[in-house]
């Protein structure tokens, strides 16, 4: 893992003493809520329905055990003794006193970390796949990049005042984890036909009100010029992107406006400027990030069994584990979804467990993943069935990875100054109506995503089955989509017809997979049989009048 | 006239009064324009041995397309002066030299202390960009 010197200190370190500043002033009254606003969410320090918020980066998605167990500290010291993991695989503190934000920045910074860029229309913290450094599949190990990055964007001077906020996903596996092409820019690092590494950038998706899938705009950056290509994409934003509309202020929007060849052209031709000015960090910088990533002290020669006599041992095996580059190692997704809970929400002692498990099983790193999971990314098999054993006992063993209640949902109105519709009971509501495991896996792959508004944090747009909360004349009402993906088979969801009530949502998605189960061929997965079949049948079945008196 | 200006130049200050980009055009003897949000900087390029003044305003402080137009005329060349006036606040004046301007003329005053204080926030920069600094890479790589 990438470790902070001296110059990465004194940044985060400048950060927390400029904000007790700013945090001093406002309890002073020296400056009013107003002035303060800008000043606070550049600290990623939100004012919500009832109290202040903060968002915590994790960049990357990637965590030692040290700095997850400051994240637990932090829970039980300034919050009410949780944390909640989010979309962006950042965590954020829903109860957090004003007076106390400074010292929570300066706890914070003593295990490097920090809330820069958390908020804002910056360049937030850069997403990545949370299985980078350990995946099977893994073509480039995405997170030096990413850390490169990361340094770039931190108070860059241009573009700490974009039209609109501005999101980076980085991967380097064929398999897309991070849902890159509904990214503002998402880099893919591809190798072409002569083997060398390159960069490929999708620039332009996005979720919110406006869905679009990223184009590609590079098809092939060296690496050693992706710094310059991303001032090139930026600053082409940065000038002609929308101002006069917040709702089309995306990258996407001006992408779609002005076309993808015309905003490529833009590009280039800024692109042949910068590269005359050498803005790139060195070869050399990149090689010192990339000493931080050496693969840990992989014992050789392991087996790959396992005993799986014990059946609910056998079952979490199965659904949340992936395929490790080293043989006799595995990635254990650990998830913070159990049945009837609040998707991402984890207590102070549950985050402190997994920072000792991950000490233990892990080589000391964890991932936050973009569906509010929690990973172990090199857990040696022969440990595997202690490892288990221990969350079981936290309540950090259910097997449900990547099933229905799995599910990705945004805050909502429990919290959010924005929402539209609480989020948090239908969530909770569907993932207790399917409680049953044997009935989620019967369903397998279904990936269901719940957001309170239309801004879409809950990804609604990209999920199997997706859920939008809206205000309808001052009830909250539940539209359903069908359709959505992310990753490799990137699709956006569309919208069934007339919404719900908060109980008639959850029937509404029980009966789109009765109609699944009714309709599937072989292998078929809920998505596939709905590209298939259509919308037509679904919404048959969920409109269908109930009979009257038989 | 502007009535306060916080200024990082030894030069004598520009009297003549700074005209729009479309104006500059046509006036052959203009040595001052000043460019608003929509403008582009580029349209300049081509007369920047004229120039010793570029206003850029900031209608509000929230329109950062002023720190690319800024930018982009010290990478071309640009040395005389470079003025951010309208809605210039103190949190902002650390990255607006960091994108060139040497000159400030906010419709709020802002004390030279508090300037000064300002500009010493961040010890150090992670990006080359048109101030000089060297960036961080610079510095951890310097033999």
């Amino acid at each position: 893992m990438y470790q902070y010197d001296s110059y990465d200190q004194a940044m985060v370190d400048a950060r927390v003493a400029e904000f007790r500043d700013q945090v001093e002033r406002r309890l002073a009254g020296d400056i009013t809520e107003d002035q303060f606003k800008p000043l606070r969410l550049k600290n990623g320090l939100y004012l919500q329905l009832h109290a202040y918020m903060l968002r915590v980066a994790v960049p990357y998605g990637t965590l030692n055990s040290t700095q997850m167990r400051m994240l637990g500290d932090i829970a039980d010291k300034y919050d009410r003794g949780y944390g909640h993991f989010t979309t962006r695989q950042n965590i954020q503190y829903n109860w957090i006193k004003l007076s106390d934000a400074p010292d929570i920045l300066a706890d914070l910074a003593s295990v490097e970390m920090h809330a820069i860029q958390t908020s804002g229309n910056c360049i937030r913290n850069t997403t990545s796949d949370q299985f980078a450094g350990a995946a099977a599949d893994e073509l480039v190990d995405p997170r030096p990049y990413a850390e490169l990055l990361r340094q770039w964007s931190t108070f860059h001077p241009e573009f700490d005042y974009l039209p609109r906020k501005f999101k980076i996903a980085m991967i380097g596996s064929e398999t897309d984890r991070a849902a890159m092409k509904l990214h503002d820019i998402g880099i893919q690092l591809v190798r072409n036909d002569a083997g060398e590494i390159g960069c490929k950038f999708y620039v332009g998706g996005g979720m919110g009100r406006t869905p679009m899938i990223a184009p590609v705009i590079g098809d092939f950056v060296p690496p050693l010029q992706m710094i310059s290509y991303l001032e090139a994409c930026l600053r082409v934003y940065n000038r002609y992107g929308r101002r006069d509309n917040k709702y089309k202020a995306r990258i996407k929007i001006l992408v779609h406006e002005i076309g993808a060849d015309e905003y490529r052209r833009q590009v280039e031709e800024e692109f042949a400027h910068i590269l005359t000015l050498n803005l790139e960090p060195p070869p050399a910088e990149l090689e010192r990030i990339k000493g931080f990533f050496e693969q840990p002290g992989f014992e050789a020669g392991l087996s790959d069994d396992l005993d799986l006599s014990d059946p609910d041992f056998a079952l979490w095996v199965d659904q949340n584990t992936h395929a490790h580059k080293q043989a006799g190692y595995t990635i254990v997704t650990i998830s913070l979804k159990p049945a009837g809970g609040i998707p991402g929400d984890a207590t102070a002692d549950q985050i402190r467990l997994m920072a000792d498990l991950a000490k233990e099983h892990s080589f000391d790193e964890l991932r936050v993943t973009h569906a509010q999971n929690i990973v172990l990314p090199h857990v040696k098999k022969a440990d595997l069935y202690a490892l288990w054993q221990k969350l079981d006992e936290a309540g950090l063993a259910t097997a449900n990875l990547d099933l229905i209640s799995d599910i990705i949902a945004c805050p909502g109105l429990d919290y959010c100054a924005l929402a539209n519709a609480r989020s948090i009971p239908v969530a909770q509501k569907i993932s207790a109506r399917f409680a049953d495991l044997g009935r989620q896996r019967e369903l397998g792959e279904l990936k269901l995503k719940i957001s309170g508004c239309i801004n879409a944090c809950g990804h609604h747009h990209a999920g199997h089955i997706g859920i939008l909360g809206v205000d309808r004349k001052g009830v909250e009402n539940y539209q359903l989509l069908l359709g959505g993906s992310e990753g490799a088979d990137t699709s956006l969801a569309s919208i069934t017809g007339p919404g719900f009530s908060e109980d008639g949502i959850v029937d509404a998605v029980e009966k789109a997979t009765d109609v699944y189960l009714a309709q599937r061929a072989d292998g078929e997965r809920f998505v596939d049989t709905f590209r298939r079949i259509g919308m037509a049948p679904f919404k048959e079945a969920i409109y269908a009048k109930e009979p009257v008196n038989g | 006239m502007v009535e306060q200006n916080l200024r990082f130049r030894s030069d004598e200050p520009v009297g003549d009064p700074a005209v729009t980009v479309d104006a500059f055009a046509d006036q052959s003897n203009a040595t001052a324009v000043r460019i608003e949000p929509g403008d582009d900087a580029r349209a300049l390029l081509p007369h920047l041995d004229r120039l010793a003044l570029v206003e850029v305003n900031f209608p509000t402080y929230g329109d950062g397309r002023g720190y690319s137009a800024a930018r982009i005329l010290r990478e071309h060349g640009y040395a005389g002066e470079l003025r951010a006036v309208g809605d210039v606040l103190i949190d902002q004046l650390s990255h607006m030299r960091r994108c060139g301007f040497d000159s400030f003329a906010p419709d709020q005053p802002i004390s030279a202390e508090a300037a000064d204080k300002a500009l010493a926030t961040w010890p150090e920069v992670y990006q080359k960009t048109v101030d000089g600094r060297p960036a961080i890479w610079a510095k951890r790589h310097s033999a």
